[in-house]
């Protein structure tokens, strides 16, 4: 398993060590920091009825943000549910961010923003980058598509097609599986008796690795090192980042104590992404309590501010639907769109 | 004007479309050097090279999502599915997916692909080649259905299905392929897709009807004539969304409908004209809307087709019941 920190934050790969200026290093910091504080909230909102659809990701900031941290603005973003940091951090503003929790179109009207909505079908995701990536190949872009899944993800048929499909056409991919250990209650050896998920590269041809997914500046350094080979022609390349959810799977009444021990949880938390990569900085004397509470009250302040944008969002009608549904409507729903007219206009 | 199968219009509507737009692209399982199982993208690879027109591993889910992505790139992508029967493995890229980008989206993104796939029977092929399984499609929100039955219609309407920014399954019937010739103009023309075609005028009956079951319905109209009845044929050409206009025009002349397809009764698009009909025009009827189909058995054997796909015989019958009802 490639690492670069290990839990206590002390560096274990020198050679390995990416090349981030002091300034990148405190902006990943914050970046986990907020997101820490966006999934207590976001956690919170939810129990009060305010948000709804909600994937926790306490523990999975290095995964999900030191790969993120790693792309760059024309880099096409395809998450799967669990991703909506990445595609905040690509642009996404909170409050539709929100939106889309709460279930209201306007959540997933990307703006300006290299990506795709949550996808909701685990697999999709995967034979959509592969298209992505061709596509950004062809064009002869220097970028890339990067789409996420989980461990359970890694069963279905789409996560093979994809990475195979990218693979034959050497397009420009990274494939990521955010491997915490269970898909809702199974665990990990219940989806597949191979040893590795990032090994499951070897079927499509291609390179993996897998990383520690608590280390974000392994996630970091494998992610970039992922997007120069894409860039240059190489093909696509597979990440297994070994990670943990603090949480449930979503907030839609799982209970993880009926799968998950204490003891695993305790063992995780000592592994937390935030502890090691604060005891790093600190080391350099690039982190104190005092910065990091004031990414916590930003943090606050913005959630709050969005949720309440996201509440005065106007209400969806279905002629919004309708109008939503093509370029040009075809004669059934002309006659829908009409009744629904006359109905919201009562 | 040249005479041409319905596949040679077919080869000529993607030839003019890779020329008009260098966004189209033609992809599938050995549609690149081999030109088809069909022969329906002969010559295309070598006429717009590799990058245009090429295969993929032979993975109709991965082909589905392929399209998407390309598609989100702005690329104007025309798969093909070797045989609808296939379809089952994609139907999340093109159901759960591609129908639903622009809804999704919130009006942001689309998705203008055009899944070209054969279907139908009466040519012996093997197991889930022949399937009639436009219902499934028909019923997915953000989906157009398109079902040619002529070459001229055939090179219209897929011009037109490319040229949309909402994704068309554009189905092509196998016995319809190279049975005749039709007249089909040079360069490029189009036919507005949700239209529907009078193949033959008349004033008793009318025939709502798809695919190869048009020219089954045309063969009875004309046994029909000699005993005196005289029947309209109403070629959909497109099956979602139905051009509910010319079914009602028809209707308030003749008073009678069968609706005519080669799928399974519980299959198909017939229901959903028969209700059409009898919540628009039931005042207009004479008798009830009555269907010619399959029975609904799996798609036969390949030696029992005769006996179980829809005939003119089955049609000329229905016809008949429905003119003394």
């Amino acid at each position: 398993m490639f690492q670069i920190l290990n839990e206590d934050g002390k560096v274990v790969a020198k050679d390995d060590m990416p090349a981030l200026s002091d300034e990148e290093l405190k902006e990943l910091m914050r970046r986990m920091v907020y997101t820490r504080i966006l999934d207590q909230r976001s956690i919170a909102l939810n129990r009060q009825g305010r948000l709804g659809f909600y994937a926790p990701t306490a523990g999975q900031e290095a995964s999900q943000l030191g790969s993120h941290f790693a792309l760059e603005k024309e880099d096409f973003i395809l998450p799967g549910y669990r991703d909506v940091p990445q595609l905040i951090w690509h642009g996404l503003p909170l409050y539709q961010a929100f939106l889309f929790s709460k279930g209201h179109f306007h959540g997933n009207q990307m703006p300006e923003v290299n990506a795709l909505p949550p996808q909701i079908i685990i697999g999709a995701q995967y034979v959509q980058a592969a298209g992505v990536g061709l596509g950004l190949k062809m064009r002869g872009k220097k970028a890339v598509a990067i789409t996420y899944t989980g461990d359970g993800g890694t069963s279905q048929g789409d996560f093979y097609e994809g990475m195979n499909f990218a693979g034959a056409y050497a397009a420009n991919n990274i494939f990521i599986v955010q491997n915490n250990g269970f898909a809702i209650s199974v665990p990990r050896d219940k989806q597949t008796a191979a040893k590795t998920l990032a090994q499951k590269a070897i079927a499509a041809g291609i390179e993996g690795i897998q990383v520690d997914g608590m280390d974000v500046l392994a996630v970091y350094a494998a992610t970039k090192y992922a997007r120069e080979r894409a860039i240059e022609g190489k093909g696509p390349m597979l990440i297994e980042t070994i990670t943990y959810r603090y949480g449930p799977h979503t907030m839609a009444g799982d209970d993880p104590t009926r799968y998950r021990s204490a003891d695993l949880d305790t063992e995780w938390e000592k592994k937390d992404p935030l502890v090691r990569f604060r005891k790093f900085l600190e080391g350099k004397k690039l982190w104190s309590e005092e910065e990091e509470n004031k990414v916590i009250e930003q943090a606050k302040e913005d959630i709050k501010e969005a949720i309440k944008k996201a509440d005065q969002y106007p209400k969806q009608k279905v002629t919004d639907f309708i109008s939503n549904m093509f370029e040009t409507l075809p004669s059934n729903l002309v006659e829908q769109l009409e009744e629904y007219k006359a109905k919201e206009s009562k | 004007m040249a005479q041409m199968t319905m596949i040679q219009a077919i080869t000529d509507a993607l030839r003019v479309e890779l020329k008009n737009d260098e966004n189209v692209l033609v992809f599938g399982e050995d549609v690149g050097q081999n030109g088809g199982v069909f022969r329906a993208t002969e010559g295309l690879q070598k006429e717009f090279g590799e990058d245009r027109v090429f295969d993929t591993p032979l993975a109709e889910s991965g082909i589905g999502g392929l399209a998407i992505g390309l598609a989100l790139q702005g690329y104007r992508p025309v798969p093909e599915i070797q045989f609808f029967g296939f379809v089952y493995e994609v139907i999340d890229s093109i159901s759960g997916q591609m129908a639903r980008m622009r809804h999704r989206s919130g009006g942001t993104q689309n998705a203008p692909i055009t899944v070209r796939s054969p279907f139908g029977g009466g040519v012996h092929t093997p197991e889930l080649h022949a399937d009639s399984l436009e219902g499934l499609m028909a019923q997915q929100p953000g989906l157009k259905v398109v079902i040619p039955s002529t070459p001229y219609d055939a090179k219209g309407l897929l011009i037109s299905a490319i040229r949309d920014n909402d994704p068309v399954i554009y189905l092509e019937h196998m016995k319809l392929y190279r049975s005749f010739r039709g007249e089909v103009p040079e360069g490029e023309y189009t036919i507005e897709l949700g239209k529907a075609d009078v193949k033959r005028e008349g004033k008793d009956v009318t025939i709502v009807t798809y695919g190869a079951m048009v020219h089954a319905s045309l063969k009875a109209a004309e046994e029909l004539e000699k005993t005196g009845v005289d029947v309209e044929v109403i070629d959909l050409r497109t099956v979602s969304p139905i051009d509910i206009d010319t079914i009602l025009a028809s209707v308030q002349k003749t008073n009678r409908v069968v609706v005519v397809q080669e799928a399974q009764r519980q299959a198909g698009i017939a229901a959903n004209i028969a209700a059409e009909i009898q919540e628009r025009a039931i005042l207009d009827l004479e008798a009830p809307v009555l269907r010619v189909t399959a029975p609904d058995t799996v798609y036969p054997f390949s030696e029992a087709e005769e006996v179980w796909l829809p005939n003119y015989n089955d049609i000329i019958e229905k016809v008949n019941t429905v003119m003394n009802f």
